[in-house]
């Protein structure tokens, strides 16, 4: 199962990714886990300044917008 | 050039709906659809072309270039940073976290932190076609100068003494290792991924301001042609000192983008309202907003927020009033 952080202070971007995560999984069909970071000091401790930002397996893979649907179902099948 | 917008307006409100120029509402409508079809057109193709110069631009770059600068230039390069590079002010937080933990000093991230939301291209844009060139150029210098003297006093006052714990802890381990290697890489960009950061963002800003320009204008509208000529001038006119900080004081806590609020100011100057009020009025808004002071908490005690408020009180006040003192000069 993969594991992934959305990294962000609470926006509506941050809560659009989480959903976009998990709908474009359900439709693959895979199960992921997705965790939402809010605290600042967590969110430092990655690099990232600029939300929301992605982490997949601990290593960040996108940050500062929403991504694509391109992009989710590419780390989805990797 | 934004001809075409007027006789837009003028067909859809004279022609289309057989409006009479001459009462209140053909002319707050005529109004209302050449500020709004010319925002809106200026807007996509504007954001769009910006967008493509500046694809490159991030804060972790700016972070990058403004660890280790000497504080004199810091202050001058933050806020001309803050000006052009875009982000989300919901990113305030890791963004004031991520320069600290880089050793820059306070002030210098609050200086990047208050321009930015002043400044942006869309900002610029509006006041240049609602408000001119001159007017335009001063509200540059004008809020510049706010981002980086604010910055300069919260340094001077050592403002790092009041951050919260783990802030000024980050800070301190980041000015002992300040010169430790930095991961913001410079990646240069090919067109077409160009093309596709601009037309990403076109979109994005547009879908953020659209709602914005709409409630901008109309309140503009409504006010031109529904507010006696001569009401404003007469009521909130120079001769009313006090008219700039109760502007201020209301203004700091409501929350609009440059976007919302430009509109509304262009109508409230054209009704009569002194331009140093519009402007104090206008920077207040977008400057500042109760959820940011909010946010802002996360990383500081409330001591410093409230110095934060009383130094914009004071600035955007001050602002205010040297501009309706000079405004017979623009």
């Amino acid at each position: 199962m993969k594991k992934f952080k959305v990294l962000g202070t609470g926006c509506a971007k941050c809560k659009t990714t989480v959903l976009l995560l998990e709908t474009t999984a359900a439709e693959l069909g895979q199960t992921i886990s997705v965790e939402k970071i809010e605290d600042p000091m967590q969110i430092i401790s990655y690099g990232v300044m600029s939300t929301p930002a992605i982490v997949l397996d601990e290593t960040v893979v996108h940050k500062g917008g929403l991504p694509s649907t391109a992009e989710i179902q590419q780390w989805l099948t990797s | 050039m934004f001809q075409i917008f007027t006789d837009l307006a003028s067909w859809l409100s004279f022609s289309v709906l057989g409006l009479s120029p001459d009462t209140k509402l053909g002319d707050a409508l005529h109004f209302f659809i050449e500020d709004t079809s010319k925002i809106f057109a200026l807007l996509l193709v504007m954001i769009y072309l910006i967008a493509l110069l500046r694809a490159s631009m991030n804060v972790e770059r700016v972070r990058d270039f403004l660890a280790g600068k000497n504080r004199g230039l810091g202050y001058l390069l933050a806020s001309g940073f803050g000006a052009i590079t875009p982000f989300c002010s919901c990113s305030s937080i890791p963004v004031f976290l991520g320069f600290t933990s880089a050793g820059i000093p306070v002030g210098i991230t609050m200086a990047f932190l208050l321009t930015s939301p002043l400044i942006n291209e869309v900002a610029v844009l509006l006041l240049m076609s609602l408000l001119g060139w001159k007017f335009t150029i001063l509200y540059i210098i004008v809020g510049m100068s706010i981002g980086m003297l604010g910055g300069l006093f919260l340094d001077t006052i050592k403002a790092e003494r009041w951050l919260q714990s783990f802030a000024a802890k980050a800070l301190e381990q980041g000015q002992t290792y300040s010169s430790a290697g930095t991961n913001g890489t410079i990646q240069s960009l090919t067109m077409s991924e160009r093309h596709a950061f601009a037309k990403r963002e076109m979109f994005d800003i547009f879908r953020r301001v659209w709602i914005w320009v709409i409630i901008g204008v109309g309140l503009g509208s409504a006010l031109h042609g529904f507010v006696p000529d001569g009401w404003i001038e007469t009521h909130l006119g120079t001769g009313q000192w006090w008219s700039v900080p109760a502007a201020v004081l209301v203004g700091i806590p409501l929350y609009s983008n440059a976007t919302g609020v430009i509109p509304v100011m262009e109508s409230l100057i054209t009704n009569g309202l002194p331009i140093g009020t519009a402007l104090a009025f206008c920077m207040s808004t977008v400057a500042a907003s109760f959820p940011e002071f909010i946010l802002l908490k996360q990383v500081m005690q409330w001591k410093l927020l409230a110095i934060l408020f009383a130094m914009l009180l004071v600035s955007f006040t001050v602002v205010g009033w040297i501009f309706n003192s000079v405004a017979f000069l623009l």
